[in-house]
């Protein structure tokens, strides 16, 4: 007599409920959504590029309660599941190993967010933010 | 072979990754700014075309928005995966053409901005 194999009962839709840490794990990986709404809003952006009217109506139609609602949310939920979680990986991903030792993650970790704060005031520099 | 395509797809993953994590917060902002009705000097017409029409800011944005779609695209992929869609060759098809019309769309704009 041959028993049945057992077989955890497990949704194949909603597993990461179960647990703290794939419920994080799925949040992080939502970030993707985010990616590709701000890829083509700018690619959006680029079109409208093509004379200062069709820019200034792109810029306009940016222009309302619902937008600054969205970029709201979306900049700190950004800041926390992809930025901040990217660079805290980051030394899990690649280790850097200098001569025999192994540099300690903190300063891989600290130098992401140096350069961030580099290249984020560069960007707002750019953008004429100050 | 697959190993080898694998570890181009992870690669352009990783480093779309990185780009965005780097510079979508600042865009993020910009566009709140948009949006609150303070728009940056930097941002109207004169200044962003120049920008837009310059080779170094094509450059930028190419690789910016490129790698952030295939990074998305990738990721994507994973998650319709884990929220129960057994149908990868379909999905990936689908997000990695996604990735690809904005790539082509990314360059046509820019190639037209001069």
């Amino acid at each position: 007599m041959s028993r049945q194999p057992y077989i955890r009962p497990m949704s194949k839709t909603t597993w990461y409920m179960r647990n703290g840490r794939y419920k994080v794990y799925m949040l992080r990986e939502m970030t993707c959504l985010l990616v590709g709404f701000y890829s083509f809003l700018v690619i959006f952006g680029l079109a409208a590029l093509s004379s200062a009217e069709r820019w200034n109506a792109f810029l306009a139609s940016q222009q309302n309660a619902a937008m600054i609602a969205f970029h709201g949310f979306a900049l700190i939920y950004f800041l926390i599941y992809q930025t901040f979680a990217w660079f805290e990986l980051a030394p899990k991903a690649m280790p850097l190993q200098i001569g025999e030792k192994k540099l300690s993650d903190s300063y891989i970790v600290i130098a992401h967010y140096i350069v961030w704060a580099v290249l984020s005031a560069f960007i707002f520099w750019l953008a004429g933010v100050f | 072979m697959a190993v080898a395509k694998k570890a181009i797809v992870w690669g352009l993953f990783a480093a779309g990754g990185t780009v965005s994590s780097f510079v979508f917060p600042a865009l993020i902002t910009l566009f709140f700014l948009i949006a609150v009705g303070t728009t940056p000097d930097g941002l109207q017409y004169e200044k962003i075309h120049e920008f837009a029409a310059s080779f170094l800011g094509k450059a930028c944005l190419f690789i910016v928005i490129s790698l952030s779609l295939w990074h998305a695209a990738h990721r994507l992929r994973v998650v319709f995966h884990d929220l129960g869609v057994r149908k990868d060759k379909v999905v990936a098809n689908a997000v990695y053409l996604a990735a690809f019309v904005g790539t082509a769309m990314t360059a046509f704009y820019l190639f037209l901005i001069r």
